[in-house]
């Protein structure tokens, strides 16, 4: 079971965090400090893993960004490693090519996308077509409230591409 | 799809976010956010806040919090506005409190109402939002509230929705398993869902419904091979492709179920054999999926019933990563080592090289797994290079977890494998100096009582000379400063019990260094408790033994101190002190006895010698005592029986209580009535329960006593412990025992061959090896395939395998098989999108929100910018150049293969890249945007604008 997602950048800046474990705000902010450390200044050859408090962390380095999911001591941490990758995919789906700062004034829509690949820190949906599917879904609505609804076409051509 | 690089927010919020961006410090960046939760607060509580304004803050909020401030003056409103109509607002307002509300918050109770009501609506997106939040809020006491409703969703027509529901199920699941346990039929029902994703997610609530109860799953072991079968097949959708991998995720998911269902089990694990071993060949070992379906494989392998090909093939798997250059597979294959040599130990030596690189990688991580190998591998011949390093990079390292883990894995296995008692006494000492205060305190008992016990052995010679050893050892490490704790107060203890037991060390040197102890940590009252009553007992022996007593100077100002001590215990122990020494020779010998902390002190738990007293007391009429469940008239005489059951053959836990239907009744009945019923016989239940689960034992009904308790330990165990190969018992199945045995010989000799060879290859390889590590590795791994084998790993049969022999495989099994079938072939209209998703839920949408759209749009100041695509789409044209560095960064970037530190990543990363036609627009069009908006990507960030899959 993944206990929660975290997004930091390299200067350690928090991009995105989702707890599916309960931590109160208090330990939320260690958590972080902590692991922040711990991971920025790993180098670029080590293992894409760190033991820690008797969980396990999995991280990978995008551009600038760190994904990190921490995860129970007998999960498989290469298929971590691809749900990471399965994620940032599916992002760069969706905002076409995303970048560091596609997730900075857009968090909320990384978190509706996260809520649709993962449930109760649990991968529910392995195809990427299907998230996007859905989040557009979700989007059509928005679009037209916004008077958009030209690009709805789009959205389904290019899911569909 | 430039539409979603837009942005909607205002420019307020837009500020901030480029004002943290820019924040040079934590203090400046707090400053700003603190600022920030000022303003909202004042807002948020405007009357009359239009709705977007009002989403627009909630997503303040939510920045607000993820930078790790308090944000909860604003929950309250993201509560309100999960009661919203509009999909939009709503949606909001349920990642709001998804992200705020723990499952313990007082607000949840206001939204349960809320998620009802949603978990009914018409428009499934609606259902979808719901069922999220049902799956982050919903706790123990409200899962009856809406159960119900997520059980009627699991037959909903949008595949989304069942599958959303199953996850719930299965959060309610963890939450309180009792709660659904009448819905395991539901799960193996929508295991045939049509829709693959469905069927994936189901796999995550049997996963654990099968972790904990093996047996009443076994008959899908059919169903799961032929699922298995069929997605390594590729006979799911293509859109759950992978890096080429047909649905690698529900791959690794249906592995791990089948190690769980395999555990022990020879035929369910035959049919597990030919799909694993394809999976073998077909994994493509060069992507990073295929190596983590690989490791699946392997775990599974080690898992069920062992198969001396499918071992072959692991062990194959296991060198090829241990020899590969990326760090992650090394620590992949070590782990996979560790879990192999359970099964054939000698599989280690061929790869001591590797090992022992590892241990000495810089990589933090890859040490710490290599020692976890290490541990497991542990023997009497190899235990002191062993722990000698363990402890090593246990001094080296800061981080308290896992130096206190390593810790007591180096007590563990001392204590299991010491090869002398001066050894264990040294071992034991380093371990304490330099982890005294992380260690568990029992380890410290477990310590004291070796030392008094002796190693078991009737030899006292040697006994003594351990004690003496320590005391020595104790004398010598006393001098350094900043002892931890607990250590101190095992060697206050030795000290007094046998300091001067051998008589080499006079009294009053010891009292000194025990005085001395007491002033140096005086702030720690359980070392001076210690000493103390170490100084009484030294006293004592000296009285006892008739020899004259000089209190020291410094014993005595300890005593006096003490004696007006603030605290009771220490002051009863310093007036203790003072009443020995003033006792006579004999009186001391009866209250002190010399090394006498071993005998037994017999506490009478009846309280006996009250009788007088309370028979006194009813005679002059007081009430006579009733127990509490004969107070709650629940009584009955079969708790009577169960009870003495208990007591009569175990003295123990009590596992079986757990089985009984009213288990809390038994607790409450006290040692008196039972002694009253003690020829009641066994009852009946308890048989039966063993016969079923144990049904090869032949001595259940006859037997009683301590071989009962262990098959009855045996029996809960399978049922509630993690099923390994534990060790059985005796008395099960000795055949089956041989048969395992024979198949592990077989396996040895078959692979002998190929295993010498590339032994022989890999040193051979590696000449340049220097001696130094040559002889680690002959010290660790040297004895491996000659000396014993670890105790644990000895027997490796568990009784299940005979036990499921009968199991009900056939009922229902073929049916399930064949539904399977049909549903898992690919529907691929299901999947297909030439469904225009977005119409028919276009209508739903009412007209206010419309306008409240356009609102939206006319007021997003800045972004507004966004709209001017064309304007925008001209850059994509202009060569780069025009722009400075940051977007030559970007096109670079983009011009150069995209490297990604997966090797199997690359290739679909570029097609997607190739695929995507207006890539380079669409980046220039965000950057460009931003830019309008003043953020600069300034020096602190280079990366801000590069793709992170770039």
């Amino acid at each position: 079971m993944i206990h929660f997602v975290l997004l930091v950048s390299r200067q350690g800046k928090v991009r995105l965090t989702k707890w599916y474990s309960p931590y109160s705000q208090k330990e939320r902010s260690k958590v972080i400090r902590e692991l922040s450390g711990i991971i920025l200044s790993r180098g670029p050859k080590l293992c894409n893993f760190v033991e820690w408090r008797g969980f396990k962390v999995v991280y990978k380095r995008y551009a600038g960004l760190y994904f990190c999911m921490c995860i129970n001591q007998d999960d498989n941490e290469l298929e971590i490693l691809d749900i990471i990758h399965h994620y940032v995919e599916i992002l760069d789906r969706y905002f076409g090519s995303v970048c560091e700062l596609d997730l900075i004034f857009n968090f909320h829509k990384a978190y509706y996308i996260l809520d649709e690949l993962l449930i109760a820190g649990e991968l529910q949906e392995s195809s990427k077509r299907t998230v996007l599917r859905l989040v557009d879904a979700q989007d059509c609505i928005v679009e037209i409230a916004h008077q958009q609804a030209s690009s709805v076409g789009n959205l389904i051509a290019q899911a569909t591409k | 799809m430039g539409s979603q690089g837009g942005f909607y927010q205002s420019k307020e919020f837009l500020d901030l976010v480029k004002s943290i961006g820019e924040a040079r410090s934590k203090a400046e960046e707090d400053r700003i956010v603190l600022n920030e939760i000022e303003t909202l607060k004042r807002r948020i509580s405007e009357p009359d806040i239009p709705k977007r304004k009002m989403k627009e803050y909630i997503i303040r909020l939510v920045y607000v919090e993820m930078l790790g401030h308090d944000a909860s003056f604003g929950y309250i409103h993201a509560v309100k506005m999960t009661h919203d109509d509009s999909l939009l607002v709503k949606r909001t307002g349920y990642l709001a409190v998804t992200l705020f509300l723990n499952e313990d918050h007082d607000l949840i109770i206001l939204i349960v109402n809320t998620i009802q009501k949603d978990l009914k609506s018409d428009n499934y997106l609606v259902v979808c939002a719901a069922l999220n939040a049902v799956c982050k809020l919903i706790n123990e006491e409200t899962i009856p509230a809406v159960l119900p409703q997520v059980v009627e969703l699991l037959g909903h027509p949008k595949e989304a929705v069942r599958k959303k529901a199953i996850m719930a199920l299965h959060r309610f699941y963890q939450k309180s398993p009792s709660s659904v346990s009448h819905l395991v039929s539901n799960f193996r029902k929508r295991l045939c869902d049509n829709d693959p994703g469905v069927m994936g997610a189901t796999l995550c609530p049997l996963f654990d419904l099968i972790t904990i109860d093996v047996n009443s799953f076994k008959d899908l072991v059919v169903s799961f091979v032929s699922i298995l079968k069929q997605v390594a097949e590729r006979r799911l959708p293509k859109a759950y492709d992978y890096h080429q991998m047909p649905a690698p995720f529900i791959q690794i998911k249906l592995l791990k179920i089948l190690a769980l269902l395999g555990s022990g089990d020879k035929q369910a694990s035959e049919n597990m054999y030919t799909v694993v071993g394809d999976l073998f060949r077909k994994c493509d070992s060069s992507s990073n999926i295929g190596n983590a379906i690989l490791y699946e494989c392997i775990c599974c392998v080690s898992s069920i019933y062992p198969n001396a090909k499918l071992l072959e093939s692991a062990a194959d798997v296991i060198s090829r990563f241990l020899k590969s250059d990326s760090h992650n597979l090394k620590y992949m294959g070590i782990d996979a080592l560790g879990r192999l040599i359970k099964i054939s130990p000698d599989i280690a030596e061929q790869h001591q090289l590797a090992v022992i690189d590892c241990l000495e990688d810089p990589d933090d991580t890859l040490k710490r797994k290599t020692f976890e190998l290490l541990y497991k591998m542990t023997k009497s011949t190899n235990v002191e290079v062993i722990v000698d390093r363990m402890i090593d990079y246990m001094i080296s390292i800061n981080d308290n977890h896992y130096k206190t883990e390593i810790a007591s894995r180096c007590v563990e296995l001392a204590e299991q494998f010491a090869p002398s008692n001066q050894w264990f006494i040294q071992t034991m000492n380093k371990v304490f100096e330099h982890a005294g205060d992380l260690v568990n305190i029992k380890v410290a008992h477990n310590l004291m009582r070796l030392i008094a016990e002796g190693f078991g052995e009737d030899d006292d010679s040697a006994d003594s000379q351990l004690r003496s050893s320590a005391v020595e050892s104790y004398l010598r490490i006393l001098g350094e400063p900043k002892l931890p704790s607990v250590f101190l107060q095992v060697i206050c203890w030795v000290l007094g019990e046998y300091g001067t037991a051998d008589g080499k060390f006079s009294a009053s040197y010891i009292t000194g260094k025990l005085c001395d102890v007491a002033e140096a940590y005086s702030n720690d009252e359980t070392v001076k408790a210690y000493a103390v009553t170490a100084l009484m007992k030294i006293y004592a022996f000296e009285i006892a033994a008739r020899r004259k007593v000089d209190l020291l100077p410094e014993c005595h100002s300890l005593m006096e101190e003490l004696l007006a001590s603030h605290s009771t215990d220490l002051q009863q122990r310093a007036y203790e002190l003072q009443a020995v020494i003033g006792l006579d020779a004999h009186a001391v010998e009866c209250i002190m006895p010399s090394d006498a902390s071993c005998e037994d002190i017999e506490v009478d738990k009846g309280l006996s010698f009250l009788n007088g007293y309370v028979e006194e007391s009813i005679e002059k009429g007081a009430q006579p005592y009733i127990p509490e469940s004969e107070r709650s008239g629940m009584l009955n005489i079969s708790n009577f029986r169960n009870q003495d059951h208990h007591e009569a053959s175990s003295h123990g836990l009590r596992f079986e209580a757990y089985e009984l239907p009213k288990p809390t009744v038994q607790s409450r009945i006290p040692p008196a009535l039972l002694a009253s019923t003690e020829l009641v016989p066994v009852p009946e239940p308890m048989y039966l329960r063993e016969s079923y689960q144990t049904p090869s034992v032949p001595s259940v009904s006859s037997d009683a006593g301590s071989s009962e308790l262990k098959l009855r330990l045996d029996g809960v165990q399978k049922k509630w412990g993690k099923p390994t190969y534990s060790p059985a018992t005796s008395t099960s199945n000795s055949t089956a025992q041989k048969t395992v045995n024979g198949v592990t010989q077989v396996d040895g000799a078959s692979s002998t061959n190929s295993r010498t060879r590339e032994t022989y290859d890999s040193r051979k390889s590696q000449v340049e090896i220097s001696p130094e590590k040559q002889k680690l590795a002959a010290s660790l791994f040297g004895g491996s395939s000659k000396t014993e084998k670890r105790p644990a790993t000895g027997h490796k049969i568990s009784k299940a395998s005979t036990q499921m022999v009968k199991s009900h495989v056939p009922k229902s099994s073929m049916e399930v098989a064949l539904e399977k079938t049909a549903p898992v072939q690919p529907a691929p209209d299901l999947l297909d999108l030439g469904e225009p998703t977005g119409t028919s839920v276009a209508p739903l949408v009412d007209p206010f929100k419309q306008l409240e759209g356009l609102l939206d749009t006319t007021q997003v100041g800045s972004a507004a910018a966004a709209k001017s695509p064309d304007i925008m789409a001209m850059y994509a044209d202009t060569p780069a150049g025009i722009h400075d560095k940051d977007d030559g960064d970007l096109l670079s970037g983009l011009s150069k293969p995209p490297v990604t530190n997966m090797p199997g990543g690359t290739t679909t990363t570029q097609q997607e890249q190739r695929s995507k036609g207006p890539n380079p627009k669409d980046s220039l069009e965000k950057d460009a945007l931003v830019r309008q908006m003043g953020v600069n990507p300034s020096s602190q960030n280079p990366n801000l604008f590069r793709d992170l899959l770039g």
